[in-house]
C-alpha cells in the first residue's frame, strides 16, 4: 500500500471515528431533560433540570 | 388529535434504531465498489462534502418535520406534511413516504431472506470444496424457485415467508421490540464487521494461489484509497458521491420522521441526527471499505476487482473465499458475513413498516398488531412476484422506481416544503428547539439554497441522466450544439422500455425475443402494481382526510 493511499485512509477513517466517537460520547453524557420527556426508560426517576 | 400510544425506550436505543434504519446492505457493498469506479481515495473529498452540505441537513429536516408532526398526533408523512404546510394537496406528497417504505420492503425483505438462508448454509457447510463457478451458480439456483437447493420445496419463497413472519412479529411489538433488535443487532453488526475488516487486513499475500497468484489484499486497499484527484473534475464522480449519500442515510423514505414523530418538542434532534448520522459513516467508510475489496483482492487480485466489484459479490463470491479459510474459520466468516448482512437488513426493514402502522393508528384506529399484520400481508402480495419472478425483472422494477426514484423525488419535494413554503424561519426554530449541541447558523443558509439546489441537480441527473454517465462529456457535447443522448438507464428511457427495445431490435433468434418481451410484460405488471399501490395509500390519505373533516380536525 503507498503512503499517499495509507494516509488517505487513515486521516478520513481518523475524521469519521473521531466525530462519531465524539457526538456517541456526548448523547451518553448529556444529562437527560426533565421528566416527562419522550424516553420510558427513566419514568420513575425525578431528574432536575437545574443543571 | 391521536394519542401517543407508543415511545421510545431510551435515547441510545433511539439512536441505535436511527443509525440501524440508515446502515443497510449498500454500506458493505454500494459504498465500496463506487469509490473503487469513481477515483478512489479521491472519491472521499466529493462524498464527505456531500454529507455535510447534504446528508447532515436532509437528517435535520427530517428529524424536525417528524418531530414537529408528532406534537400534532401525526406519525406518517402524508399528515405530517399537512401539519407544517396547509394545503389541501400537499399531504399526497407525504404519500411517497408510506408507498416506498412498502414497496421497497417488499423486495428487501427478499434480500434479507438470502441472508438468512446464507448463514444456514454456511453452517451446515453447503459451500465446502465448492468452486467459484459453482458458489456463484448457487446463487442462481436459489433465485430460480422451481429448482431447490437444499431440497426443500420452493426454498426461496420458504424463506421469504419466514424473514416477514419474523419482521411482521417484531413489528407487532411495537418501537420497544424495533429498539430491542437494534440494541442487540447493532453492537453486533459492528463487532462481525470488526473481525472480518481485521482478516481483510491480516491477509495480505497469503490468499494467493496458483490461478490468480499475484493476488494482495493490501491492493485491493491501495486501489480504493489511492487519490486520483482528476477524477475530482468529473462531474459523474460528484453525482455518485451526492446518490452515495443520499441512500446511505436511509432519507426520502420517511422512516426518520416516523421514528422522530415519537419524540417530545423539548427533546433534541440535532445531536440525535447527526450521531446516528455519524454511526452510520462509521459503519460505511470504515468497515464498509475493509471487507469485501481487501478479501476479493487478497484471493482474486485487483484486476478481478475492477472488472467485477459489485453488488453479486456479497453472495456469489464471498462464500468461495470463505472456504479458503479452513473448516471452523469458513463456518464462522459465513456467519459473521451474513449475519451482519442480516442485521443490517432486519433494522431497516422493520423501519420500514413503521410509517403504515403509524399511518393507520392514526387515521382509522387501527392497533399495533393489526397494523403490522396488515403490513406483512401487503408486503407478501407484492414482494411474491418479486421472488418468483426475480430473473424477469420485476425485483430490478421495484428497485429502479421505489428504491432510486421515488426516494429522490420526495426527498427534492419535502426539502422545498420545508426551507420554502414551512419557512426557514420556522424551520430552524424547530431544528434548534431543545438541542444538545450549537447548530452552526451555516446550515440555515445551505438548508434553504444549497441542499433543495443539490436534490433538483439529483433528480435531474436522474431524468437527463447522459449516455454511459458521461457528463463532463455530455456537457461540453450540449454545449457545443451536438446535443444530450440520454442513457437507456435515465427515468426518461426507463419509462418507454428503450434499453428492451435496443435489444430487441438487434436479436435474431425467437428464443431471445420471446425472453425480451416476457421481461417486458413482467416489468409492465411491476410498474402496475407499484401504480396501484400508490394509487391505493392515496385512497386512504383522502378517506382519511374526510374522517377529519367530519370530525372537525381537518386542516383547509
Amino acid at each position: 500500500m503507498n503512503t499517499e493511499a495509507l494516509m488517505t485512509m487513515l486521516i478520513t477513517q481518523g475524521i469519521v471515528i473521531s466525530f462519531a466517537s465524539y457526538f456517541f460520547y456526548r448523547v451518553l453524557t448529556t444529562p437527560p431533560k426533565q421528566e416527562p420527556d419522550s424516553f420510558s426508560e427513566n419514568d420513575d426517576e425525578n431528574i432536575s433540570n437545574e443543571a | 388529535m391521536s394519542a401517543k400510544s407508543d415511545g421510545w425506550g431510551s435515547r441510545v436505543g433511539l439512536i441505535l434504531a436511527m443509525a440501524g434504519n440508515a446502515v443497510g446492505l449498500g454500506n458493505f457493498l454500494r459504498f465500496p465498489v463506487q469509490a473503487v469506479q469513481n477515483g478512489g481515495g479521491a472519491f472521499i473529498i466529493p462524498y464527505l462534502v456531500c454529507f455535510v452540505i447534504m446528508g447532515i441537513p436532509l437528517l435535520f429536516i427530517e428529524w424536525s418535520s417528524g418531530r414537529f408532526g408528532g406534537r400534532h398526533g401525526n406519525h406518517s408523512t402524508p399528515y405530517i406534511l399537512d401539519s407544517m404546510v396547509k394545503g389541501r394537496i400537499l399531504k399526497y406528497i407525504g404519500v411517497f413516504g408510506i408507498f416506498t417504505n412498502i414497496a421497497v420492503a417488499a423486495y428487501y425483505c427478499y434480500i434479507e431472506s438470502w441472508t438468512m438462508s446464507y448463514v444456514y448454509h454456511s453452517i451446515i457447510g453447503t459451500f465446502n470444496g465448492m468452486s467459484q463457478a459453482e458458489v456463484a451458480n448457487f446463487f442462481d439456483t436459489y433465485v430460480d424457485v422451481g429448482k431447490s437447493t437444499t431440497g426443500i420445496p420452493y426454498e426461496a419463497v420458504v424463506f421469504y415467508i419466514v424473514c416477514l413472519i419474523l419482521n411482521t412479529y417484531i413489528l407487532s411489538k411495537g418501537l420497544k421490540g424495533i429498539e430491542k433488535v437494534a440494541k442487540i443487532g447493532m453492537p453486533l453488526l459492528i463487532f462481525f464487521g470488526v473481525l472480518l475488516a481485521i482478516r481483510g487486513l491480516t491477509l495480505g499475500t497469503s490468499g494467493a494461489s496458483e490461478i490468480f497468484p499475484n493476488a494482495n489484499a493490501w491492493d485491493g486497499l491501495n486501489f480504493l484509497w489511492t487519490p486520483q484527484y482528476e477524477s475530482l473534475l468529473d462531474l459523474k464522480v460528484w453525482m455518485a458521491a451526492a446518490g452515495q449519500i443520499f441512500f446511505t442515510l436511509s432519507v426520502g423514505m420517511g422512516t426518520i420522521h416516523c421514528y422522530a414523530a415519537y419524540l417530545d418538542a423539548k427533546d433534541d434532534i440535532a445531536l440525535n441526527a447527526v450521531s446516528a448520522g455519524f454511526m452510520n459513516e462509521f459503519v460505511e467508510v470504515v468497515l464498509g471499505s475493509l471487507i469485501v475489496i481487501p478479501i476479493a483482492a487478497g484471493y482474486l487480485g485487483l484486476d478481478w476487482i475492477i472488472e467485477n466489484a459489485g453488488f453479486g459479490m456479497a453472495f456469489q463470491t464471498m462464500p468461495y473465499l470463505f472456504q479458503q479459510w479452513g473448516d471452523v474459520l469458513s463456518v464462522l466468516a459465513g456467519v459473521f458475513w451474513f449475519g451482519l448482512l442480516f442485521f443490517a437488513g432486519i433494522t431497516s426493514s422493520l423501519a420500514m413498516g413503521t410509517p403504515w402502522i403509524g399511518f393507520m393508528r392514526d387515521e382509522f384506529n387501527w392497533n399495533q398488531t393489526k397494523g403490522a399484520w396488515s403490513f406483512g400481508l401487503m408486503i407478501l402480495i407484492l414482494g411474491l412476484p418479486t421472488v418468483i419472478f426475480f430473473q424477469e425483472g420485476v425485483f430490478d422494477e421495484y428497485d429502479y422506481w421505489a428504491g432510486t426514484v421515488s426516494l429522490v423525488v420526495f426527498a427534492m419535494m419535502e426539502t422545498i416544503l420545508f426551507s420554502w413554503i414551512f419557512g426557514m424561519k420556522k424551520g430552524w426554530r424547530e431544528i434548534t428547539s431543545g438541542a444538545d449541541i450549537k447548530v452552526p447558523n451555516i446550515y440555515k443558509y445551505i438548508i434553504k439554497y444549497v441542499t433543495p439546489v443539490m436534490l433538483i441537480i439529483i433528480f435531474l441527473g436522474s431524468l437527463f441522466k447522459p449516455l454511459n454517465n458521461d457528463w463532463s462529456g455530455s456537457l461540453n457535447s450540449l454545449f457545443s450544439g451536438n446535443g444530450w443522448t440520454l442513457d437507456n438507464g435515465s427515468i426518461i428511457k426507463t419509462i418507454t422500455h428503450a434499453g428492451i427495445k435496443e435489444q430487441l431490435a438487434v436479436a435474431t433468434d425467437v428464443a431471445t425475443q420471446t425472453a425480451l418481451n416476457d421481461k417486458m410484460f413482467y416489468i409492465n405488471i411491476a410498474r402496475f402494481l407499484l401504480l396501484g399501490l400508490f394509487v391505493f395509500i392515496s385512497v386512504l390519505v383522502y378517506l382519511a382526510f374526510q374522517k377529519r373533516r367530519r370530525e372537525g380536525r381537518a386542516t383547509e
